[in-house]
């Protein structure tokens, strides 16, 4: 299905990130891991992808930083020779009331969750221009659609993420360049186990699918939406969310 | 300089389809030659490539016509 394409996945050494990589990856793309600072985890999730028998390779660079993200597309460009699929999946929560929020915490989420996901489009538009194609999928949540108590940063820049999206995708449209976002609801990750069963049962409640997501549901959107099956698609956001809002 | 028109021409009929003969050194890229934002943005991409330079954006900025694009890249070499 994606045999040939090249793939680079931002935050992909756990979680939402790591279930992508590997999913383009069993369907035949050669896949680059990004990662912030878990290069254990990151070196993990590349050897079972060599065990799929795809070209990959781990990479270090902080998405918020402009000059570690070009060195790290020239990087997988030099590798792989093209550049067809970017997954801007990096993300991190600084969860507060507002009331108790502090700048820091704002900034740091806006930073690495926004400005991470244009930092990175912008480093890959050059080469994306060039082939005439490509596809970019931001993971966006659906708190940036529904908005959720403690967390205006990750919510602001999680809304963001689609704004942004939207207009990528109308400035770069004529070129062949898709770019679509999906939006995550209430995923099983490590984050979600560390609940208490009346927690879940609660969050069960506003879900019609009365269970959490599992990270392959949304690798398997975002492995459709960078396949030739999506070429007419853009600019859209998916809700993968059981259903919790519609 | 006719070296680096040319070679600047070549770039400009392959990228924008447009005939050899509207390429002149005042021809403006917007205007003349039916180019949009993005074409130029693409443009100076090839014209980096072509000339193994990097334009900055402020001056990217400042071309506007093909003799400005010439001009530069001379003013460089």
């Amino acid at each position: 299905m994606l045999e040939g394409k090249n793939a680079l996945v931002t935050g992909a050494s756990r979680g939402i990130g790591k279930a992508i990589a590997l999913e383009l990856g069993q369907k035949g793309a050669n896949v680059a891991v990004n990662f912030a600072g878990n290069e254990e985890k990151a070196q993990a999730v590349v050897e079972e992808l060599e065990a799929l028998g795809v070209k990959t390779f781990k990479i270090q660079a902080d998405v918020s930083d402009e000059a570690s993200v070009k060195s790290m597309v020239k990087a997988v460009i030099k590798e792989f020779g093209s550049l067809d699929i970017l997954v801007n999946n990096a993300g991190i929560t600084r969860d507060n009331l507002l009331m108790r929020m502090k700048e820091e915490e704002f900034d740091q989420v806006i930073n690495t969750n926004l400005k991470g996901v244009f930092v990175c489009t912008k480093a890959v538009t050059r080469q994306m221009m060039k082939q005439k194609e490509g596809k970019i999928i931001n993971v966006s949540s659906i708190v940036g659609v529904s908005g959720n108590p403690g967390q205006a940063n990750y919510v602001a820049a999680k809304a963001g993420v689609i704004g942004l999206t939207k207009t990528t995708a109308k400035e770069l449209a004529s070129r062949n360049i898709l770019v679509n976002a999906v939006a995550p609801g209430f995923i099983a990750t490590e984050m979600t186990d560390a609940l208490t069963d009346e927690q879940k049962e609660s969050m069960y409640s506003l879900i019609p699918l009365e269970r959490l997501g599992k990270a392959e549901d949304v690798a398997r959107v975002v492995r459709f939406l960078a396949s030739d099956d999506a070429n007419y698609i853009t600019g859209q956001t998916i809700h993968i969310d059981g259903g919790m809002v519609m | 300089m006719a070296d680096v028109f040319d070679r600047v021409k070549k770039i400009i009929v392959d990228q924008l389809d447009v005939e050899e003969s509207k390429v002149t050194m005042e021809a403006s890229f917007k205007d003349d030659l039916e180019a949009d934002s993005l074409d130029v943005v693409e443009l100076v991409m090839e014209l980096e490539d072509e000339f193994d330079m990097e334009i900055a954006d402020e001056e990217a900025e400042k071309i506007n016509t093909v003799g400005d694009a010439v001009e530069y890249i001379n003013s460089q070499s």
